[in-house]
Parts: C-alpha cells; structure tokens; sequence
C-alpha cells in the first residue's frame, strides 16, 4: 500500500517534510517560503545543552517549530502525537497509513541505515514522511535523500526511539484538516516580524543576535580556557552547524536571502530585495568564517591571534545582521 | 553566493552518495536552488571530529588489552555513546552501566544483560564478549 505521495529534495529536513506535506494537499509554496514564513531562521549558543559532549550551536529554531507555524499562520489544523510505547507508536502509524494519511515524523540519524556514516551521529532532530507499506518495509521519503528509502519495521521503531540529547520519543504528526482558502501574505509578516522579535529582543543574552556576540566572547577564550584541542573540537562543531547537511549554505543565511527575494514580488515591496543582497552578504561572511575557522582548527598555528580573527569576524555579522532585523521589524501590509 | 561559486569538493567519504541542495544567484541576480558535492572546510571539520572518536575508540582498545575496562567499553566509544545514553538504550541504571565499563564487573555479567548491551550495540551477545574481534574492529571509514 502506498500513497500517491511526492517526494521532493530540500536543503533542510523539516522545510522538506513540510513542503512536501502541503503540496499533498495542493498547497504548492517553495522551500524559503516555508522556512520564512515558519521563522525558521534564528541563532543560539546554548553551552549548557550538549551535543558529542561539547555545547550546542544552532541557526535556527527548536526541531518541530517550522511546521508548528507555517500550519498556524497559514490556518491548518494539525495532529501531533508523542508516545511511550513503542508498540503503540507503531500502530498509530500504521493506522494513518491505512487512512491515506501521509505522516511525518521524528527520527534519529545514528540508526538510520540509508545515511550515509559520515554523517551519522547521536542527532534526534531529523524529519522524514512516512507514505507507504509494502509488505514489511515502509515507504520513506527524506528530503535530505534525492531517492524515496525504505525502513523496515524493526529499523523504523528504532530511529523513532532514539535516544541522547533530545530523544524524537516517536513523535509523528500529520495535517488535519486544510481551510478553502489561505491567505500567504499575512503568513509571511507574520513569519517575518516573529523572526525579527527573536533575534532583536529575547533578554537573554545566548539567543538572537546577542547570542552571536555571547558565542564571540567565549570562542575568545576558547584556547585558554580549554587548550588548542578542544577548542578547535568545539570550533569544528559550529563549523559543522553552520555547514553541515541541511542548511542550504551558510547557516541558512542563503535560504532567507532567497525568501525575502521571493517576498520582494509576492508582497510587491521592493526594499526586499535590497535587504535580501545584504543577506547574501551576511551569508558570504559567515562562509569566509567557515573557511578561517577550518584553517584554524587544521593547521592550529596562530592559536590566540585566529581566534581573536573569528570572534571579530562574529562581531561585525552580528551588526550586519542586526541592521537587517531592525528595518524587517517594521514590515506591514 | 553566486551559482558558479557553490563548491563541488567531495567528500571522502561519501564520495557523491549524497548531495546538498544550497542557494545561490543565477547570473540575473535570482535565487536558484542547486546541488552541492560538499565543502572543504565542512568535509575538515566533520573529518576533525571522526578523528577524535577514532582516538577515543583507540585509547579505550589499549585499556580493554591491559584488562581495566571491558569489551562493553570499547563498544560504547565506538558507538559514539556515553554512559547515559546507553542506559537509556537499554533501560540499565546508569551508575550499572558506568560499573559494566570496567572488566572486573563485566565478567559477571548475566546472558540477558548482554543480551540487552548487545542489542542496543548493534551486535550479539556473543560478539560482545569476544575479546578478540575488538583487535580486528578496523578504525577507518570504509572508502
């Protein structure tokens, strides 16, 4: 049994999945749109949340908020489902299935044998739909794959329950019911004055644009405070946040540049366009950052001085992208 | 970024197996959605981190020889576990699973708590008690 279901690449796991979902049900918006009008975009260095034993970088917000608010702001209603029986968790899936319902869900990649093992570390946080069962095996689409996979039962159930930092606990969720009509240019200033409000004024200082400069001031004392190997350890983990599979380049900097491209036409607002160019160049910045830091974390000759480099690299963006915040706060219909 | 400037520097190893999509301007100034073989200083930087899960796996190896920690050990680093998300996998307190690492516990060690490490592992119980099979575990990615 498999649902006429179609699948379609994206840069990142959960624009994917919930691009893909929405155009089962003929609403067809592309992958920046989702990501913009879903806030995906957002910054936070969090040292007390730990991934591979070293503190937690992201560029964008909690796993689950895209879809939660492109949903919301765009009035469908959803169901979402979180389980502590895996059994159980298997059965409701099964059941959706039956209905002609495609579900998309919460995995981890450790576990996921299609991955390639390059890849494949503790991390909870990735969105696949389920559309199919053929026999034992269930129909996968991953976005991140350019081919539909298969999971077996047994395999499903464990990526499902994986287990570390933020465990997926078998969370599935599925579109409810779509209204007649949607209204997308309210969506996107929704999106988009949501995403400004976070990166301009949340009061602690490891979120937003402050979490930038929260993140500069201790890479600063990275080499001291840790020694040279753990501090280029910990360079290579944002490194691999910023870059590493699913964010369209640059930390999905790129992404929202081609959003507020798309937006300069829908809304007809052509100061958009503007304000996309220095988001590429935001983004342009943030990959000569990549590169710096790669050469610092290779070689680890200059120590102090290519640290001091990054974090003053780390300051200037920030500024950049604080300038870009505060005209896209003021956006109106 | 421009769309002749998206990188194409593969990966060693997936060697192509998958792609990125990433976002770049075409020549007219829009934004296009193209693939990507992979980055230099990502493909490094994920490298830097296998290389210190393979030191770490390596250390443990040299320990499980000289008779302090367990083949149980060895697995978990190569697995890229710690104590507490094994527990979690297998449901066994995590100060147990902390004892297990160490030989002198390990050897005590019940058919169906192996079991249990096992499954969680990747291998069988019987796999998990051979103490040679660790000196052939080869640590290298596969090209």
């Amino acid at each position: 049994m498999k649902i006429d279901f179609q699948h379609n690449v994206a840069a990142h796991c959960e624009n994917g999945v919930t691009s893909n979902l929405l155009k089962f049900y003929g609403i067809n918006l592309s992958e920046p749109m989702i990501f913009g009008i879903g806030s995906g975009y957002f910054f936070s260095h969090m040292p007390f949340i730990k991934l591979n034993g070293m503190a937690v970088t992201s560029f964008r917000v909690w796993p689950g908020m895209i879809f939660k608010r492109v949903t919301r702001r765009l009035g469908i209603r959803v169901k979402r489902k979180k389980f502590r029986n895996q059994e159980n968790a298997m059965r409701e899936l099964d059941k959706m299935l039956d209905k002609g319902i495609p579900v998309g869900m919460l995995v981890g990649v450790y576990q996921l044998p299609y991955f390639p093992r390059e890849y494949r570390f503790h991390f909870n946080a990735h969105n696949i739909t389920v559309f199919g069962k053929e026999g034992d095996r269930y129909v996968v689409s991953d976005p991140v794959m350019e081919n539909v996979e298969t999971l077996s039962y047994d395999e499903l159930k464990k990526v499902r329950f994986a287990k570390g930092t933020y465990p997926p606990s078998g969370r599935m969720y599925y579109i409810a019911e779509i209204p007649a009509e949607v209204n997308v240019k309210s969506a996107i200033i929704k999106g988009i004055r949501k995403t400004a409000k976070d990166m301009l004024t949340i009061p602690v200082p490891m979120f937003g644009i402050d979490g930038i400069r929260f993140l500069a001031r201790r890479m600063r004392k990275w080499p001291a405070k840790l020694g040279e190997k753990s501090a280029a350890l910990n360079l290579a983990q944002v490194i691999r946040m910023l870059e590493e599979i699913g964010t369209g380049g640059a930390g999905f900097r790129f992404i929202y540049a081609a959003f507020l491209q798309e937006c300069a036409e829908v809304l007809q607002k052509p100061w958009l366009n503007e304000l996309s160019r220095e988001m590429t160049g935001i983004g342009d910045q943030w990959r000569e950052f990549a590169i710096l830091a790669a050469r610092c974390f290779k070689n680890r000759d200059k120590g102090q001085t290519s640290y001091d480099q990054l974090a003053d690299m780390l300051m200037n963006i920030a500024q950049r992208e604080e300038k870009v915040f505060l005209q896209l706060q003021t956006i109106d219909l | 970024m421009k769309i002749d400037e998206v990188p194409q520097d593969e990966a060693y190893m997936i060697k192509g197996k998958i792609r990125d999509v990433c976002y770049a301007l075409d020549k007219d100034g829009h934004y296009t959605s193209t693939l990507s073989m992979g980055w230099k200083p990502k493909n490094e930087a994920i490298g830097l981190a296998w290389e210190e899960v393979y030191h770490r796996v390596e250390e443990v190896r040299q320990q499980v020889q000289a008779g302090r920690l367990s083949p149980l050990a060895f697995y978990m680093e190569l697995n890229i576990m710690n104590p507490s998300i094994l527990a979690s996998y297998t449901g066994i307190h995590r100060w147990k699973v902390r004892r297990h690492l160490k030989m002198k516990y390990f050897l005590n060690l019940k058919q169906e708590v192996l079991e249990k490490y096992a499954g969680a592992l990747n291998i069988t119980a019987a796999e998990l008690v051979d103490t040679k099979r660790i000196q052939t575990v080869v640590l290298k990615h596969e090209d």
